[in-house]
């Protein structure tokens, strides 16, 4: 077994505008099963990740309990991370977002971590609208604990072992569209040419960003009768559109056939561009992003893309206005101003 | 495009570049592994095999294999090839009973050898075991050509070369030495059933008519000719100021040699470009290193003498200039012509092939520049028996394109005396065979090391300046020879994909390091080449191509920067990708493997 990549990488690929190479954006040599889906996620948060020009350190993983939640070992090698307790991943996203406002958050899950044990906050978060981007691996199983059914299976689907999941599914998508997240995606493992640029969305997006993001456990979920298998899955797939990101002051390399292209501004001034695949379908609104869900389920099909968004979403800081300057950067000076200041506020009051 | 045909023994052949470069194709990796392995009795008998003089050769071979070593796309320096060969040579152990020993059954048939250079020495290896009678001609007092006569002892010890060379004449090769063959007529008239020419290119070129050249004779010598006679000891001393014309492997060993003979300012003087010159890399240095400059852009213009003593030479200054076609030509840059000091002057400008003993009337046909017509795959001549090989057969290269001419020139004469068809030649014999241990253990070394080449530990200049025949490389010792081994990627070990296996889960994409591997829409070549994961480039390494996969995509891997490391298979769940050994052999004469 190798734990160890070369470190040579193919001479001839590019650097990005910070001066960085694809490899800087690496972390070490997953320890996954050989083929999970997981691995294929975090192949692409690196390739975006690079594309975007991100500084490695003004972002921030945070993930749960897992194989997905293992992963940020596995990309971003050199940006900060926490790898919390099973289902707590936002309650610490939360402090560390509202104790430096700078960084950006990324949470890795899983089904069993957002889904099962970790509902309550989840649910909480979306409410809160904390700024993350927060990634769902979703294998409809409990993976690290040898394949259990989880809350994500859908009704009638097998296990490995034979059994067929009695429960209905909760489908995070549609709950997280339900509690008024602002931006809301399905996506697969398998698909990296959708993947990428919904992440890049999901990271220039100002608030929760949320994308479910079909994950085969080629270990203990990819048997026939299963619904979250790589042949399911493929078969079963039904894109809202094609995207395109396109970054702030970029020009639009792709061609687009006049007519058919859409785009929603993000809140940074960047775009994502998108070539419709569903009549009566505008991400923009709240109704139609339901409708097609919908259809897409009765369909026995399986939506991907983007679904839903809001730009103009406000996210906790804006909700509770505070500070512009991150709190880990107030000095004792700042928040201790003294008794003129007191004075001066008591005499305000008068 | 088509899905790649694994079948086609070229394929995986063609990946091992350094095997594919080596006109012999010596499996290196395979022997690379041994000796890292401390094996070096079968690290040597691999080589052997292949290129029968791996001791001479891991000291002086032009290492062809090194530029198109894979590593040298990846980081500055290509593995150490040679010098690992050397260290396979060095601590072996008995090899002469791994090798087929004489007498051997008779097969009444009898052979002629014109010559004894590495050519003849490798049909006689191949052919005596066979059965043939062997006749080995050669003016000189022992065998072994140019490598005896021309190779100096500081680069190639008389030692190491007697070995090689007793090795194949043991195996009771009838050697007739200080035997000047002057007649082709009188061989054919003696009825052997077939003659191999393996006379070399043995003509230094002169500057006969540049001036001057006549009048002090017996300080302008030619290059090839003064090497032999010191290496016959017939010359011992030189004066102490040199210039030493030409700049290929000739002029190197000349000015070097001239330093251990009392040359004390020894300048080599080329007319091109120092980049430009034909001489290695590795030569320039060694010579520079000895303290001999060297000045390119010099053409040579007079000789000057004094009351019939040679007091220097004159040359013109010159620059390169290239015209509108590419063309480049050396113009004057029109500064004073530049006379230099000198004692003697060694000519080393090149060799030519000549012919004197062979009769224009035999039904022998010549081309325009006096070199015989030979068929380039059979090594036959116009007369159905001569064959030739080696520097002979193309005018003048190396000892291990002599030796690959000997190997088939003897699968020639082989065929010609039991009366088959020259052109039905056996295929190589190739062996692919899985590497897999366990779900992520090979049975080969996947780890990729990041050490820099090691350089190879001379001895003292202070020392081998004083002796003619101390060998100035003293090879890796066996720590740094391991090291070195594992700098070897291991490109033997192929990635073998399997589509029907494949689930399109994208694993081995996302691990590989150097971005080989994409599934993509089927195109032409070109424009395949541009829509991978990293643009292929580089042409001259093929894409490995997969049949239409359930998403109607096709896998596709750019061969130019794998690094063998075994990741892809490693990571896939269903073992499409599997590592597996390739063999390849070139099929010698009677088609015997010496090794088993
Ligand atoms: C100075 C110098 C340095 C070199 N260094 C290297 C090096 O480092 N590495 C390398 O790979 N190559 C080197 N070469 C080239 C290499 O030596 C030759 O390419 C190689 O030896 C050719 O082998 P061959 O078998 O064709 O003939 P040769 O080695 O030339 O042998 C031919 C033999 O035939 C004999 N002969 C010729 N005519 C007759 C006749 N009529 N009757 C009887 N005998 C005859 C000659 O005496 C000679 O012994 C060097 C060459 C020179 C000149
Ligand atoms: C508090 C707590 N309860 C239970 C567990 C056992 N446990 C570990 S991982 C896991 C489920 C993980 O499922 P999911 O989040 O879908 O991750 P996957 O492995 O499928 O990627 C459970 C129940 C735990 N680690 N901690
Ligand atoms: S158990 Fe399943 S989810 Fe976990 S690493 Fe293996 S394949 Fe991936
Ligand atoms: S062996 Fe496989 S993973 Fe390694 S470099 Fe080659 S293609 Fe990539
Ligand atoms: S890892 Fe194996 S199964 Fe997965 S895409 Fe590569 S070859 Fe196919
Ligand atoms: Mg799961």
């Amino acid at each position: 077994m190798t734990y160890q990549r070369p470190s040579f990488r193919h001479p001839e690929l590019p650097l990005n505008e910070l001066g960085y190479r694809k490899k800087d954006y690496e972390g070490s040599l997953s320890t996954l099963c050989a083929g999970c889906g997981h691995d294929s996620i975090s192949a692409a948060l690196i390739q975006a990740c690079f594309e975007l020009n991100i500084e490695p350190h003004k972002l921030a993983k945070l993930s749960g309990i897992g194989c997905s939640s293992k992963t940020p070992t596995y990309f971003l090698g050199n940006s900060h991370g926490f790898n919390s307790v099973h289902g707590r991943m936002p309650s610490v996203a939360t402090g560390a977002n509202l104790a430096n406002r700078d960084l950006m958050y990324l949470g890795v899950s899983g089904d069993g971590d957002t889904a099962s044990i970790g509902m309550g906050q989840f649910v909480h978060l979306i409410r809160r609208n904390l700024n993350i981007t927060y990634i769902v691996m979703n294998n409809g199983c409990y993976g690290l604990t040898k394949g259990q059914d989880s809350a994500t299976a859908d009704k009638g689907s097998k296990s490995k072992a034979g059994s067929v999941n009695p429960f209905q599914n909760i489908d995070l998508a549609g709950l997280a569209i339900e509690l008024g997240a602002g931006f809301v995606a399905r996506s697969f493992s398998g698909d990296k040419l959708q993947l990428i640029p919904l992440i890049k969305a999901a990271l220039a997006h100002p608030g929760f960003a949320f994308i479910d993001v079909i994950s085969p456990c080629v270990t203990f979920n990819n048997n026939v009768g299963s619904t979250k298998s790589y042949d399911y899955v493929r078969h079963h797939i039904d894109a809202t559109a094609t995207f395109d990101f396109v970054p702030l002051a970029k020009e639009i390399t792709t061609h687009y056939s006049a007519g058919s292209t859409q785009e929603v501004k993000m809140h940074d001034g960047s775009y994502l561009k998108f070539n419709k695949l569903q009549k009566d379908w505008d991400p923009t609104k709240k109704e139609t992003a339901v409708h097609a869900m919908h259809k897409a389920n009765e369909a026995g099909e399986i939506l991907t893309g983007l679904i839903y968004i809001n730009e103009d979403s406000k996210d906790l800081h804006q909700i509770l206005n505070t500070n512009s300057r991150p709190l880990n950067q107030l000095t004792e000076t700042d928040l201790c101003p003294g008794i003129h200041k007191l004075e001066e506020i008591n005499k305000s009051l008068c | 495009m088509q899905p790649t045909n694994i079948k086609n023994p070229e394929y995986f052949h063609k990946v091992v570049d350094c095997q594919y470069a080596c006109p012999a194709h010596t499996p290196v990796p395979e022997y690379i592994r041994l000796i890292a392995a401390e094996k070096y009795t079968e690290a040597y008998m691999i080589n052997w095999e292949s290129n029968v003089f791996p001791g001479v050769l891991g000291r002086t071979c032009d290492r062809p294999c090194e530029p198109a070593c894979r590593r040298g796309r990846i980081e500055a320096e290509p593995v150490a090839i040679c010098r690992l060969k050397r260290v396979a040579a060095d601590h072996k152990a008995d090899v002469k009973k791994h090798m087929p020993s004489a007498p051997f059954p008779s097969n009444g048939k009898k052979v002629a050898l014109i010559g004894g250079g590495p050519a003849s020495l490798t049909v006689a290896r191949d052919l005596a075991p066979l059965g043939y009678e062997i006749h080995l001609f050669d003016e000189q007092v022992s065998g072994g050509g140019m490598m005896r006569s021309q190779i100096p002892s500081f680069r190639l010890p008389e030692e190491v070369l007697s070995e090689e060379v007793n090795f194949i004449l043991d195996m009771g090769i009838h050697s007739h030495f200080k035997t000047y063959v002057k007649s082709l007529r009188e061989i054919l008239d003696k009825k052997y059933d077939a003659v191999f020419v393996g006379t070399g290119a043995p003509r230094g070129k002169d500057l006969p008519d540049l001036p001057g050249r006549w009048d002090a004779k017996s300080n302008i010598h030619i290059g090839i000719e003064w090497l032999a006679s010191v290496a016959f000891e017939h010359i011992h001393s030189i004066g102490k100021k040199v210039i030493v014309v030409g700049g290929g492997n000739t002029a190197m060993d000349c000015c070097r040699t001239s330093r251990r003979l009392g040359g004390v300012e020894v300048k080599v003087v080329v007319r091109s470009p120092f980049a430009e010159m034909k001489a290695s890399p590795w030569e320039k240095e060694d010579a520079m290193h000895e303290d001999i400059p060297i000045l390119d852009c010099h053409v040579p213009k007079t000789f000057v003498v004094e009351d019939g003593k040679l007091k220097g030479m004159t040359f013109e200054k010159v620059h390169a200039v290239k015209d509108e076609n590419g063309k480049r030509s050396l113009v004057s840059t029109g500064e004073p012509d530049v006379f230099i000091e000198a004692d003697d002057v060694l000519l080393a400008i090149g060799q030519e092939n000549t012919f004197p003993w062979i009769e224009r009337d035999l039904g022998l046909e010549f081309n325009k520049w006096e070199l015989p017509s030979v068929d380039p795959v059979t090594f036959q001549s116009t007369i159905p028996s001569v064959f030739f090989g080696g520097d002979s057969a193309f005018g003048p290269k190396n000892i291990i394109t002599a030796v690959a001419h000997g190997h088939q020139a003897a699968v020639s004469i082989d065929l010609y005396c039991q009366g088959k068809n020259l052109n039905e030649r056996l295929h190589p014999m190739v062996n692919l065979v899985s590497q897999k241990m366990g779900i992520h253990e090979w049975a080969y070394d996947s780890k990729i090391v990041d050490d820099l080449r090691y350089v190879v530990p001379q001895a003292e200049k202070a020392i081998t300046l004083k002796d003619r025949k101390k060998e100035v490389e003293l090879g890796f010792d066996v720590q740094t020879a391991f090291k070195e081994a594992q700098r070897c990627l291991n490109c033997d070990v192929q990635t073998v994909f399997t589509e029907s296996r494949c689930i399109e889960c994208d694993a081995c994409v996302d691990i590989c390091p150097t971005s080989c591997i994409s599934f993509v829409p089927n195109e032409e070549e070109d424009a395949l080449r541009l829509h991978l994961n990293a643009p292929a480039k580089n042409k001259n390494q093929d894409l490995y191509v997969s049949d239409a996969l359930p998403t109607t995509r096709v896998m596709v891997k750019d061969e130019d920067v794998c690094l063998h490391c075994g990741l892809c298979a490693e990571r896939c769940p269903t073992s499409a990708w599997d590592m597996q050994k390739y063999l390849y052999q070139v099929t010698k004469a009677g088609s015997c493997s010496h090794i088993r």
